[in-house]
């Protein structure tokens, strides 16, 4: 694959305050990338720089090797799908998808076919008269992407774009982007704060913080293989023990010495370990090194989720199995459900 | 909300007795002949048919020549200063807002006054014209010193529709055109004028309205011959004590206000 957008050393100041602190990205044709990090993390200040709405203050983007970090918006090969859809009130369905066509002077009959085409692969078949703002927020958003997707951009960029839609429709819509995203066979950038989303839509996961990025990968990587404290906790649930590298493959924590996967850190280096409330059983307390009291069961459907309480700590359990609080347990798990990760600086 | 229902009932009672019985007056006075008793009212369409005298509707025509130019230059001048006080910030914004405002809290009377002492043969634009050398210019009782107090008086009524209408505008949906590949004056041509053209209605509606039915602007900087229809209005009743015709007028002036007022909504729709 060929790089197509690469971000260099990128900052941004607003007023005296850094929202931005230094991003190297690289980002490929076809590729479905997402940056995800809690709200004020400058996930969409990225975006808005890729896009032109912001000037970076100090950096390079580079398009196909180009530097265009000071070319105007209209003249950049990307298209946003804006967190509000931001769609022109004043104008129906087909003229808001026809308006960056409209502005090429591309014929009218064009324009009327490529409007049909893209209606139809967003579901919206024979709505070209209707007024926008009488549509759902699902259709809104649906007549916002093909609004973008009919100029058939390099880039479509796409800001929190589900956010404004109930539960059952962004499921939805999920699977209708990544379906569109491998249809159309271009790259999308998109922005969230919802982990989930961000695990089963993309090829990459950028997970940012602070206006840095704390880690790239595959969703599998950032979720198994969490590189800090600050991912393993916004990626989903998950304990955080501080421990020692004892040597490779061997780690301390908790009082006891566990085999681990993990290597290639320093001899006797300070450590987190990561374990996901899912990889850990209730077992009897013999069977186990750390053990603790059961205080607090709660059904979440499919599974239990238990707090047992150690000497040192709390742990949160995720597991089909039932036991009643007050009972003592052992909590148990594999050398492959131990995962290791450097020990965070302080922010 | 059942509750509050009754809060209404002063209100009604309020324009009945300031509203709705004095319009009822005007109209009977309008449709009737002088010198009626209270039990004798004797109907007519004669107040209505002097008005098409061609001295009177001189003074409409003039007053609607009048009412369209400076209209015309406070949207000219207005739309402008509405639309770059838009783009500062917030507080800011409240800041220019307020200085648009502040000459309405003094009194048009006296800003009326000013302007006169401005614009006199010996007033102040004079004296430092004379100064340069350029002999003195008329300027009080002509066309031009009442257009130049009307729209100093009715500009604010221009602007601030304006700047709610740009203000309330999404600011995404200016990003949404350029990302779509509208330059700058396209994106202005295409969307940010035709968002705000609510606003533009409402203030050509005010100004208008304002500027046709006002007497004094045109009677102290137009000078006691000077003829507009709220003039005119006035003359009738108070020097003349024809208050049949008067009313008429003024019965006049309101058809006209209302069709005009629904033709503008109709096209603030048709725009939408």
């Amino acid at each position: 694959m060929n790089k197509l957008i690469e971000l260099k050393n990128l900052t941004k100041n607003f007023d005296d305050q850094q929202v931005l602190r230094g991003i190297n990205l690289d980002i490929y044709e076809n590729e479905f990338l997402t940056l995800l990090g809690p709200s004020g993390c400058g996930k969409t200040t990225t975006l808005r720089i890729i896009a032109g709405f912001e000037e970076p203050s100090d950096g390079q983007v580079l398009f196909n090797g180009i530097e265009i970090s000071k070319l105007p918006p209209y003249k950049r090969e990307v298209n946003t799908v804006f967190q509000k859809y931001a769609l022109f009130p004043h104008l129906n369905v087909a003229d808001n998808i026809g308006f960056g066509l409209n502005l090429k002077k591309v014929d009218k009959s064009v324009i009327a076919q490529k409007v049909e085409r893209m209606l139809k692969m967003v579901g919206l078949e024979g709505f070209e008269k209707r007024d926008v703002t009488l549509l759902s927020g699902g259709q809104q958003q649906r007549v916002a992407i093909a609004r973008a997707l009919v100029n058939e951009p390099k880039v479509l960029l796409l800001d929190e774009p589900l956010g404004a839609l109930d539960a059952k429709i962004r499921k939805q819509m999920q699977v209708e982007l990544k379906k569109i995203q491998q249809e159309v066979g271009i790259t999308f950038i998109y922005v969230t704060h919802d982990q989930e989303e961000a695990l089963s839509m993309s090829d990459t996961v950028v997970v940012m913080n602070n206006g840095e990025i704390q880690q790239i990968g595959s969703p599998t990587d950032i979720y198994n293989e969490p590189e800090n404290r600050f991912v393993a906790g916004f990626i989903g649930e998950s304990n955080i023990i501080e421990g020692v590298m004892i040597k490779d493959y061997l780690v301390e924590f908790d009082g006891f010495q566990f085999e681990c996967v993990d290597k290639g850190f320093e001899d006797m280096e300070e450590i987190e370990v990561v374990l996901r409330p899912e990889d850990l059983d209730i077992v009897d307390p013999e069977q186990a090194k750390i053990t603790g009291i059961v205080r607090n069961i709660t059904f979440k459907g499919v599974h239990y989720e238990i707090l047992v309480e150690t000497d040192l700590r709390t742990y949160m359990i995720h597991t089909t199995d039932y036991a009643e609080a007050g009972r003592e347990v052992g909590l148990k798990f594999g050398p492959e459900d131990i995962h290791v990760m450097c020990k965070m600086g302080a922010y | 909300m059942k509750q509050f229902k009754h809060l209404i009932k002063p209100y009604i009672v309020w324009s009945v007795i300031l509203i709705v019985i004095p319009l009822l007056l005007i109209a009977l006075y309008a449709f009737t002949e002088e010198g009626n008793e209270v039990l004798t009212l004797s109907f007519t369409w004669g107040n209505f048919a002097k008005f098409l005298e061609a001295t009177y509707l001189n003074v409409i025509l003039k007053s609607f020549k009048l009412g369209l130019i400076t209209t015309f230059i406070c949207l000219l001048l207005g739309y402008p200063l509405a639309f770059i006080i838009s783009r500062f910030s917030e507080r800011v914004q409240s800041t220019l807002i307020l200085m648009v405002t502040i000459p309405m809290w003094i009194n048009m009377l006296l800003r009326t006054y000013a302007w006169m002492n401005l614009l006199a043969d010996n007033g102040i634009i004079n004296h430092l014209l004379s100064f340069l050398g350029i002999s003195p210019v008329t300027m009080m009782y002509t066309d031009f010193s009442v257009i130049l107090g009307l729209i100093c008086n009715f500009m604010p009524f221009m602007i601030i529709p304006i700047h709610t209408s740009l203000n309330k505008m999404d600011k995404s949906l200016i990003e949404a055109a350029y990302d779509l590949g509208a330059n700058k004056v396209q994106t202005f041509v295409k969307v940010i004028w035709k968002l705000s053209i609510p606003g533009v209605v409402n203030g050509i509606m005010m100004v208008f309205l304002l500027s046709i039915s006002t007497f004094v602007i045109p009677k102290l900087l137009g000078g006691g011959q000077y003829m507009l229809i709220g003039n005119l209005i006035e003359s009738q009743f108070i020097s003349v004590g024809d208050w049949n015709f008067g009313s008429a007028i003024s019965l006049i002036l309101a058809v006209i206000i209302l069709i005009f007022m629904s033709l503008m909504k109709k096209m603030d729709k048709q725009d939408e």
